[in-house]
């Protein structure tokens, strides 16, 4: 019961033990944490990848940086509750909160040229649920994986010039995006586009089937092409100005469809369409009623995390909503922490 | 003569080795789900949530016990500075354990994250959303994360010190299970 018997050997054989516990446990922290296999894609990489040469637009998001706020219904027909049992898909009127956005990580980016559309939006149900989304408005996703998704971003960013080569043969998926941003039409506002989910997610029903589907949000406005030369020629801020007008004269609506997979379609690559014969479901419709700038907007705050979802829906085999998540989870733990870059413009706005 | 306890109760030694394991569980799956951005992110933040409150209430039942069951006394012969560093540290082992979860809990509200455990539970917003205080939450929740793991490895380290090198018959106090030393401490010890 004392340190007294303890003999030398056995002492040092004690404390070697010891030392030797407290080391393991801390290198297999260290593994865990990454710190031990620089080749780990983490969401910092992602990030990394995403910002401009010159470094992130501080308080900002990380990607989509430039966007405008909306508020508006979600007005749910009911046919959706064949489909799942959230109650976002049952009949009714539920709050609706979103984000008009550009895929780039400029906010002060020029409106026409930015190829990518996109829209967060957030439906919130009396049962105290949410369903976050952020859909885009190219029919498939450039890349099949996260990692290809950081590759694309490595190579276009690169000064060698074979880089975008080297990537295109080693995810030949990428050609069809290619052609799409070349060859797809312009239209000259955010209401005129459609915003597809890409990603698939698991819808539940009522009775525990499963299906597995894609949405997309379909637009009820006139569709206009106009040419990329005369975008170009508009002002920096045409897409904003233009919805903020729009909406101002009247509501402006888009349809939920979903889109349910038959078994064997690819339901883990958004770079894969689904044949045009799947069966699809209108649920209901987006009713946008006011326009908000963002700074002191409500969509500031949100981070439309497309794995925030109510009972009813689930991520599927699709890798890319985890990896969205856990990379703008990062770009909002640092822009909420870089708030003074990107103040607020009210008087007795929210810290 | 004195009754002296020399080891804590079973229900505290059970809540002592289950929350061991959980503590453990949650610095590596704090850790590692930060540093991933594959499918297994979701399970990780998922699990992560529900143990952390899980933690919270094991902590708060056992704080209540330890405040009306005690623990038995420290071996009269430990220096004063083990027995000032044993004192302090488990105030903040306690600390922590009840700190912890309720700073991730505010950093989720102020994020205006919905947390739903396992079971789709939905806990109730502890904060409105504030890019400050989110910070101010995150930066605890995050340092204090890292500072809780080392305070562990040393409560290890002491508890093997105990254990291997004072033999004193504090580790026996908490130990799972009786240990032979414990029930005979005026045996003579053979010499090695």
């Amino acid at each position: 019961m004392s340190p007294l018997h303890n003999s030398p050997l056995r002492l040092l054989g004690s404390l070697v033990m010891i030392a030797a516990i407290v080391g393991g446990a801390a290198a297999a922290f260290a593994y865990t944490a990454g710190w031990l296999s620089p080749q780990r894609l983490t969401p910092d990489k992602m990030l990394a990848a995403l910002a401009p040469p010159g470094g992130p637009a501080l308080g900002h998001r990380r990607n989509h940086a430039k966007g405008i706020c909306f508020t508006g219904v979600f007005e749910a027909n009911g046919n959706g509750a064949a489909l799942s049992s959230a109650q976002v898909f049952t009949r009714g009127q539920y709050p609706a909160v979103g984000r008009f956005n550009l895929g780039t990580p400029d906010p002060d980016a020029a409106d026409a040229t930015v190829r990518v559309r996109g829209m967060g939006l957030r439906v919130a149900t009396p049962d105290g649920r949410e369903w976050r989304s952020a859909m885009i408005d190219p029919p498939f996703f450039p890349v099949s994986t996260p990692q290809a998704f950081r590759d694309l971003l490595l190579a276009s960013a690169s000064k060698d010039p074979n880089a975008m080569k080297t990537f295109t043969t080693a995810n030949p998926e990428f050609a069809a995006f290619a052609a799409w941003a070349s060859s797809a039409p312009w239209t000259g506002s955010y209401a005129e586009e459609r915003y597809n989910s890409l990603n698939s997610f698991v819808l539940t029903d009522a009775a525990g089937v499963e299906h597995t589907a894609r949405w997309s949000l379909v637009p009820t406005a006139l569709i206009v092409p106009v040419t990329h030369d005369d975008l170009a020629k508009r002002s920096p801020d045409f897409l904003e100005r233009e919805i903020t007008e729009r909406v101002r004269s009247g509501p402006v609506r888009w349809t939920m469809v979903v889109t349910v997979a038959n078994p064997g379609d690819p339901t883990a690559d958004p770079s894969k369409v689904w044949p045009d014969d799947r069966r699809t479901v209108e649920i209901g419709t987006l009713i946008v009623q006011r326009i908000e700038a963002e700074a002191d907007g409500p969509c500031r705050d949100i981070n439309f995390d497309p794995t925030v979802l109510p009972p009813g829906i689930r991520t599927s085999d699709d890798p890319f909503p985890a990896a969205r998540s856990s990379v703008y989870r990062e770009s909002y733990d640092l822009r909420t922490a870089e708030a003074k870059d990107y103040p607020r413009t009210e008087a007795g706005a929210k810290p | 003569m004195i009754h002296i306890r020399h080891r804590f109760s079973p229900l505290q030694r059970l809540l002592h080795w289950l929350m061991a394991a959980c503590l453990l569980a949650m610095f590596f799956i704090g850790v590692g789900m930060v540093s991933t951005i594959m499918p297994k992110y979701l399970p990780l933040v998922a699990t992560h949530e529900s143990l952390g409150v899980a933690i919270l209430v094991l902590a708060l039942i056992r704080l209540v016990l330890r405040l009306y069951r005690g623990a038995p006394a420290l071996p009269a012969d430990l220096p004063e500075s083990m027995k000032l560093a044993a004192h302090l540290s488990h105030y903040a082992l306690y600390a922590l354990m009840i700190a912890m979860p309720l700073l991730g809990w505010g950093m989720l509200s102020a994020a205006a994250y919905p947390v739903v455990l396992y079971g789709g539970i939905r806990l109730p917003s502890l904060l409105p959303q504030s890019d400050s205080l989110h910070t101010l939450l995150w930066d605890a929740h995050f340092y204090l994360g890292f500072a809780f793991f080392a305070l562990v490895l040393l409560h290890i380290a002491a508890a093997l010190f105990h254990a291997l090198v004072r033999r004193d018959g504090v580790f026996e106090t908490i130990a799972p299970v009786p240990v032979a030393d414990e029930v005979a401490p005026t045996k003579a010890i053979p010499a090695e």
